[in-house]
């Protein structure tokens, strides 16, 4: 039978070496590092159409990550999505301030950019972002793709082409 | 038609002793928590019992888990490659094993290096009338050996559950990175960058917390109910291994239902 002072030794190294694991997993392998402490404030943006955008996708500006998606709802009111952002608050931001929802890759996850304007006062905890552009949704390009296009054939195959022209230059 | 009676009495029976060990087993539940004082105010008692189902499974846990992130890292490599996405296998790797692979394997193996050694220590010292004995000299047996036992399964297999994964990780970079030749610094930074803390890594260890307590409640409770007998104890064993594992199978269903239903 070993002594009380060995098996307390060996439980004492199995119990560090699990807490170590569990640290390495925290500060290695997940992002408790990045996100820890360091305080964060709140803006708000419409978009007309999120796309595939999800809770926690990542905000960004200049392609580098300044924030999280906190939380995504309808209004109801102005039949919008209002996508809620938290921004790290070493990051600051002006208020003219537009955001865009653009997608990393062809078929990569979609992320919030952040492009600064130039106004001289900052973003503020609540404020919202006034432009907004939403995700390109792949059916819209696809028919306004071939709506063009068929309407280039047209004005190619006859005369009647020319109306339509022209009654669209006469609309601005 | 005597046939068939006595058939239906069986199933009855069968299913009548089903019940009741269901019943037995949450009172002893029970039991067990309320004895459970003594475990942590003689806490080098529990400490003892870790040694033996924390520290000695230490050996197959660090072996396996490093073996299940290499093969991890070869075949999410095989395919990942395919698509031209090769750099997130650090991504594939450690979600996959601090989710689910961490927890369910690991429960798994401490289910069956662990948990039957639990319940043939109990099931023997019942035969031998061991805790008999001690209750014959006022001892609780609940409190003195099952409370303990209990607990220290609880508390090690989290820290199991978190060793194998991070070894599966470190598998994983082996075979990726030092073999294969994936990009070191997106191998971490996409898996830091797809990994959460709260919503990955703490709910890895809140199921394996719940699988230390399904499968050391097994352990105990078989071994407690075992026959005295030679035969009672090697069947108690048995069905300790083949009930934990499934528990722990039909409680990762139930966990992960809960946990990531994909928003």
């Amino acid at each position: 039978m070993m002594s009380r002072k060995t098996l307390d030794l060996w439980v004492g190294v199995f119990v560090a070496i699990g807490f170590g694991a569990l640290l390495f997993l925290a500060l290695k392998v997940a992002n408790l590092s990045s996100f820890a402490g360091a305080g964060a404030y709140q803006i708000n943006a419409k978009f007309d159409n999120i796309g595939g955008l999800k809770v926690r996708a990542p905000v960004k500006s200049s392609g580098v990550v300044v924030g999280r998606v906190r939380e995504i709802h309808f209004d109801n009111q102005t039949f919008e999505a209002v996508v809620t952002m938290s921004i790290e608050s070493r990051y600051q931001f002006p208020k003219d301030t537009s955001a865009k929802i653009l997608t990393s890759g062809l078929l990569g996850e979609q992320f919030i950019g952040l492009s600064a304007g130039g106004d001289t006062v900052n973003l503020h905890d609540g404020d919202a972002l006034k432009i907004t552009q939403s995700a390109v949704v792949l059916e819209n390009l696809i028919s306004q793709f071939l709506y063009s296009a068929a309407e280039g054939g047209g004005k190619a195959a006859e005369g009647g082409g020319k109306a339509v022209e022209g009654a669209g230059k006469k609309k601005p | 038609m005597s046939d068939a009676s006595e058939l239906l009495r069986r199933l009855g029976a069968h299913v009548t002793g089903m019940i009741w060990r269901l019943g037995f087993a949450t009172r002893f539940f029970l039991l067990i928590l309320k004895h459970s004082g003594t475990s942590f105010r003689r806490f080098h008692l529990t400490v003892r019992e870790m040694y033996f189902s924390g520290v000695q499974s230490l050996i197959i846990i660090i072996v396996s888990g490093l073996f299940v992130g290499m093969v991890l890292g070869l075949q999410g490599y095989d395919t990942l490659v395919r698509y031209g996405s090769s750099e997130a296998l650090g991504v594939l790797v450690a979600l996959s094993l601090v989710r689910e692979l961490g927890p369910v394997v690991a429960g798994l193996l401490f289910a069956s290096r662990a948990g039957s050694a639990i319940t043939a220590e109990i099931g023997l010292m019942k035969a031998t009338e061991q805790l008999d004995a001690m209750e014959m000299m006022a001892v609780d047996p609940i409190a003195r050996v099952v409370a303990p036992r209990f607990w220290a399964g609880v508390i090690s297999m989290p820290l199991l559950a978190a060793l194998f994964s991070a070894m599966g990780v470190f598998g994983g970079y082996l075979v990726g990175v030092r073999m294969i030749g994936v990009d070191e610094g997106s191998f971490w930074s996409q898996m830091k960058a797809a990994v959460d803390f709260g919503d990955d890594v703490l709910n890895g260890v809140i199921k394996s917390f719940v699988f230390g307590i399904a499968i050391t409640w097994i352990a105990v409770f078989e071994g407690y109910d075992a026959p005295p007998t030679a035969e009672g104890v090697s069947g108690a064993t048995t069905r300790t291994v083949v009930t934990a594992s499934l528990w722990v199978l039909a409680l990762d269903f139930v966990l992960t239902a809960l946990m990531f239903r994909g928003d």
